[in-house]
């Protein structure tokens, strides 16, 4: 590996660069932001680090490439954003229904019966570690699984048998198609879906939170647990609910990711899941709106770091960003509450 | 620390020293928000005095507490202890200083015997060091074989003899109030402040209680009681303040108290409920 | 007089058996002790069978047991003395191996007994600067911001060309043992050699073509390497032992149980969760560098996986988090199980996820106490004990 000084210039040496960095940042950063609102919300809840979430946005983003698989076969294609749409749309509510899925059965079987002991934290994020794991090996385990079952013929192009673990990649690869110059950026068709999509799921859900009975008993759970059950918040119904929408939302973000990146692979979630985490924490964890401001701060930000100081270092970046954040700001840039309460 | 006699025998200079003061609180108060939790309040506890802290509840009684112990920075005012400012001051710094505290609601550490738990306490002015305690030097075994007798003699003296080796958590409500009582008088305190420490107490051990607290009086450890019984507080105190929405409403002795026309109407509803 | 009252504080710390190895009398105790160090230390050369790994060296597979029952030991110290959830400690476990690497072949040629020292201390360095930062952060934080340390570490080694980059380091020497080198196949260096065992079904035979040298370490015999890292396992598992037992280890389950309690209660919390953090570091970075001078003298970035990490989780919690001997035991299995059952090797993490959330799931408190649920029932004894005299009591504990 070359070892390079830093590059300041590659950043702030012309302005096309530093907004074509920043503009691919914020693409990047929606889709923090949306995978950053099922750690948000579970957090603001329950004060519990999901961190099995990131395999539920993995699922999600298999969840897309075996609809492409199902309605495509795997001969690969480029096509447009247009040409794919019909698939695309098949593919998110195949991801948000499969990363819902995953999502409750988490709570079901890895948190719920933790709850209910009142066990302590520490204990709910170890057995969440574990779920992680398995989850994300089971995954990576596929191609065995299949042929214990001997459908590894039916299933081999679900499967790859034997390159389980490998890179997995959509047969239809979408071509995004530029829109307009902003700096050196080519704003593409697919970066504006990505981004405007986010955005308004984000809109959707906090409108959700804020102004529905559900999301009433969301914010009164949040707030004083105890309070809510006594005047009637059935708060497993609650947890159930956050978990939901965690998971419709990582569906939705692999949907986009996907499109944006077209491939994934068992242990994909992993690191987009701290980084979601980190989104999180930046905005102020139990905060909607602070996971989007994270989100897209952090998405910004490692993409500067990445300028000066070389991709290899871009996960470096966005970790000691994390540490700094929580040295400077506990509590995020916009103070941690779920809807109007302190969690 | 090879010096344990001091407040284990009676202090005989008490009458002699009363009267310096131990804590004091100068325009104390504290804003939660837009909850003024402490307004304003200014009292002083001298050495030696059994000083009763009361009022309603919400009254900002542990709020006063957790001023003083360094859970809460004041909004503005002063708290001094023993001629030292306690702003900005850590929290294991003021227990060393010699104010120790128990809370309402009980924090012991529950997995840890009722021995271990006042161990603890008893460590603050260990001065054993990581590689005197690993290499078992002469240091560690003094300081543990004394602290250990000293854990004893004080688990007995609260009354938990014979289970000094359970576990904190499978202790009984009651035993468990008295370990918190003997885990803050290890850490050697000047001030003992105790938080409602006869809530759920029946009658005799009331009486135990207040029993209790006047031997540690005649120890040399001046008392700080929050407390809803009035019995109790009445029968105990040498002075007390009322507190009321954080505002001190009253101060003087029980027999002021108890006639004080502010407190009576403060205490109306709260009387009714503890004659219930 | 002290030394009774340590005495009793380990009396609780034993299982089922451990009562009736304390009430023994001290000639036996002594007997016992001896004969089980020699066993363990033998293991190797006996290779008993059905324990033994067949497609895989034994005596690697046991240097790899150790390794890993240390680094489960340091880890235990972290997660279950001080409650804090370490998910990066494969970071420290770099950081020794790469001290090690660099200081002994990389940039300097310094010995490995040298560098072993530097390397523990370097790591605690590194422990105290990642702690002394993030340790007063939110403890589920800690999880996350430890978690992102480790991935630092991996990805810088694997960028800066200063450690070696992604080609790792090689030809890193081995400890400097006490006469010849070994010379393999007839092993003739050392002070003196040992022969091993070679089992005819259940007949052992003495096999002197394999002979294992004493005190020095070669390429083609773990064994001495063995010796090595389990004569320090032993050293910082009595170390262990008399911190746990200390003002230091109160300190520590107080911070656990009840961190601001604590603090209340004069304990400087902040203090002792870093010099836990720090402790756990030094004692990974030298499970580190025993790894890293070991015989197949090489190391890369791919050594130190995150995964790597979430064993070393596993391994403490799946033990029983805050019991060192469950430690061990969950260090041994976790490298020992799927060098015995290698078709089993590749379900591993997937067992070891499933075994996690089960675990917390099934025993939530199980995880912690059965130390705990022991030491009750020792407390039970003792009351008994106590009953039938007060007078008597005080003596054997002032
Ligand atoms: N951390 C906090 N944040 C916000 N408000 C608080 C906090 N702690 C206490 N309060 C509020 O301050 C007021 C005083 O509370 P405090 O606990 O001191 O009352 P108290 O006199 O001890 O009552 P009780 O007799 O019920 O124990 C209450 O209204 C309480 O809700
Ligand atoms: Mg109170």
């Amino acid at each position: 590996m070359k070892e390079r000084p830093l590059d300041f210039g590659a950043l702030f040496g012309s302005f096309d660069n530093f907004m074509s960095y920043t503009a691919g940042g914020l693409v990047f950063g929606a889709i923090y932001a949306l995978i950053a609102l099922g750690y948000t919300m579970v957090y603001g809840v329950l004060q519990l680090i999901n961190f099995a979430h990131s395999e539920v946005f993995m699922y999600g983003t298999f969840a897309v490439a075996w609809t492409f698989v199902f309605l495509h076969g795997t001969g690969r294609v480029n096509q447009s954003l247009g040409e794919a749409l019909p698939v695309l749309l098949a593919a998110l509510v195949a991801a948000m229904i499969v990363s819902a899925a995953i999502a409750l059965l988490l709570e079901r079987l890895a948190y719920r019966p933790l709850i209910k002991k009142g066990a302590p934290k520490l204990i709910a994020l170890i057995s969440a570690i574990g779920a992680s794991f398995a989850l994300a090996e089971a995954m990576g385990l596929r191609d065995r699984f299949a042929s214990w079952v001997g459908l590894d013929d039916n299933l081999k192009n679900y499967v790859v048998p034997g390159k389980a673990r490998d890179v997995y990649s959509n047969p239809v690869s979408i071509q995004p198609k530029g829109l307009f110059d902003i700096g050196g950026y080519s704003v593409t068709d697919v970066d504006l879906v990505v981004l405007f999509a986010a955005l308004a799921m984000m809109v959707a859900l906090d409108q959700f939170v804020r102004r529905t009975r559900f999301g009433r008993a969301i914010r009164a759970t949040a707030q004083d647990p105890e309070s809510a059950a006594l005047m009637g918040v059935n708060s497993t119904r609650v947890v159930q609910l956050t978990f939901l929408i965690g998971g419709l939302m990582a569906g939705a973000a692999a949907t986009l990711y996907m499109m944006k990146i077209g491939s994934t692979r068992q242990n994909a979630g992993f690191i987009l899941g701290v980084k979601a985490f980190t989104a999180a924490v930046m905005g102020g964890i139990g905060n909607l709106r602070g996971a989007l401001l994270g989100g897209l701060v952090l998405g910004v930000m490692e993409n500067w770091g990445s300028a000066v100081f070389g991709s290899e270092w871009k996960d470096v970046v966005a970790f000691v960003l994390l540490v700094l954040i929580l040295l400077v700001r506990p509590s995020g840039l916009l103070g941690e509450s779920l809807g109007k309460a302190r969690a | 620390m090879p010096d344990t006699t001091p407040d284990t025998t009676p202090d005989t200079t008490l009458g002699a020293k009363k009267g310096r003061t131990v804590l004091r609180l100068t325009n104390a108060t504290l804003r939660f928000g837009g909850l003024t939790a402490l307004n304003d309040v200014s009292f002083e506890i001298n050495e030696g005095e059994i000083f009763g802290l009361i009022g309603p509840n919400g009254a900002g009684k542990t709020t006063c507490f957790n001023a003083m112990t360094g859970v809460y920075a004041l909004t503005s005012g002063t708290i001094e202890f023993e001629g030292n400012d306690l702003a900005g001051r850590k929290r294991h710094k003021i227990t060393k200083l010699g104010m120790a505290r128990t809370f309402q609601n009980i924090r012991l550490f529950k997995s840890m015997t009722a021995l271990e738990n006042v161990m603890v306490g008893a460590d603050v002015h260990s001065k054993v060091s990581f590689f005197e305690a690993l290499f078992r030097l002469p240091r560690h075994r003094t300081t543990e074989a004394e602290a250990l007798e000293r854990a004893r003699e004080l688990l007995n003296l609260v009354g938990i003899e014979g289970r000094h080796d359970e576990l904190a958590a499978n202790l009984s409500y009651g035993d468990q109030r008295r370990l918190e009582i003997a885990r803050a008088m290890a850490t050697k305190p000047t001030l003992l402040c105790l938080d409602e420490p006869a809530a759920g107490f029946n009658p005799a051990e009331k009486q135990r209680l207040m029993d209790l607290i006047r031997k540690l009086r005649d120890r040399g450890v001046t008392v700080l009681l929050i407390e809803h019984d009035m019995r109790l507080v009445m029968g105990v105190t040498d002075r007390i303040v009322v507190l009321e929405f954080g505002r001190k409403i009253a101060e003087g002795t029980p027999a002021e108290i108890r006639d004080n026309p502010a407190v009576i109407a403060a205490y109306l509803g709260v009387e009714e409920e503890d004659a219930s | 007089m002290a030394k009774d009252s340590s005495e009793t504080k380990v009396k609780k710390d034993r299982r089922g058996f451990g009562e009736k190895y304390a009430a023994a009398p001290t000639p036996v105790k002594v007997v016992a002790v001896t004969l089980l160090l020699v066993l363990v230390y033998a293991l190797p050369l006996l290779r008993p069978p059905i324990l033994t790994t067949n497609s895989i060296d034994f005596g690697t597979v046991m240097f790899r047991v150790i390794a890993f029952a240390l680094v489960a030991l340091g880890l235990n110290i972290v997660i279950g003395y001080a409650g804090l959830l370490d998910l990066g400690y494969v970071g420290f476990y770099a950081i020794g191996a790469y001290t090690t690497a660099v200081l002994t072949v990389y940039h300097y040629s310094w010995p490995f007994f040298l560098a072993l020292p530097a390397a523990i201390v370097v790591t605690m360095i590194s422990g105290v600067l990642l702690g002394a930062p993030t340790l007063r952060v939110r403890g589920d934080y800690l999880a996350i911001v430890t978690l992102g340390f480790g991935e630092i570490i991996r990805i810088t080694v694997q960028n800066v060309e200063w450690v070696g980059a992604s080609a790792g380091i090689k030809d890193i020497p081995h400890p400097t043992g006490i006469g010849a080198k070994p010379n393999p196949p007839f092993d003739q260096g050392g002070l003196f050699q040992v022969p091993r065992l070679q089992w005819d079904g259940f007949v052992p035979i003495v096999d002197l073509e394999h002979k294992t040298s004493f005190l020095a370490f070669g390429s083609r015999d773990a064994v001495p390497y063995y010796w090595l890292i389990l004569t320090f396992l032993l050293l910082i598992l009595i170390g262990d032992r008399m911190i746990k037992a200390s003002r230091v280890g109160r300190a520590w389950e107080a911070t656990r149980e009840d961190e601001d309690a604590a603090e209340l209660m004069g304990v400087p919390t902040f203090k002792y969760k870093l010099m836990a953090f720090a402790l756990g570091a030094a004692i990974g970075g030298m499970s580190g560098s025993f790894y890293a001078s070991s015989q197949a003298g090489y190391i890369n970035p791919q050594s130190f996986p995150l995964l790597l990490s979430m064993l070393f989780v596993a391994t403490v919690v799946v033990g029983g988090s805050g019991n060192r001997w469950g430690a061990i035991a969950g260090g041994a299995l976790v490298a020992y199980l799927p060098e015995r059952f290698r078709d089993f090797a590749d379900y591993r993490l997937l067992a070891f996820g499933l075994a996690l959330t089960v675990l917390a799931v099934w025993r939530p408190e199980g995880l912690f106490p059965p130390r705990r649920t022991r030491r009750a029932k020792a407390a039970e004894a003792e009351i008994d004990a106590l009953e039938e005299g007060t007078e008597n009591e005080e003596v054997t504990h002032a």
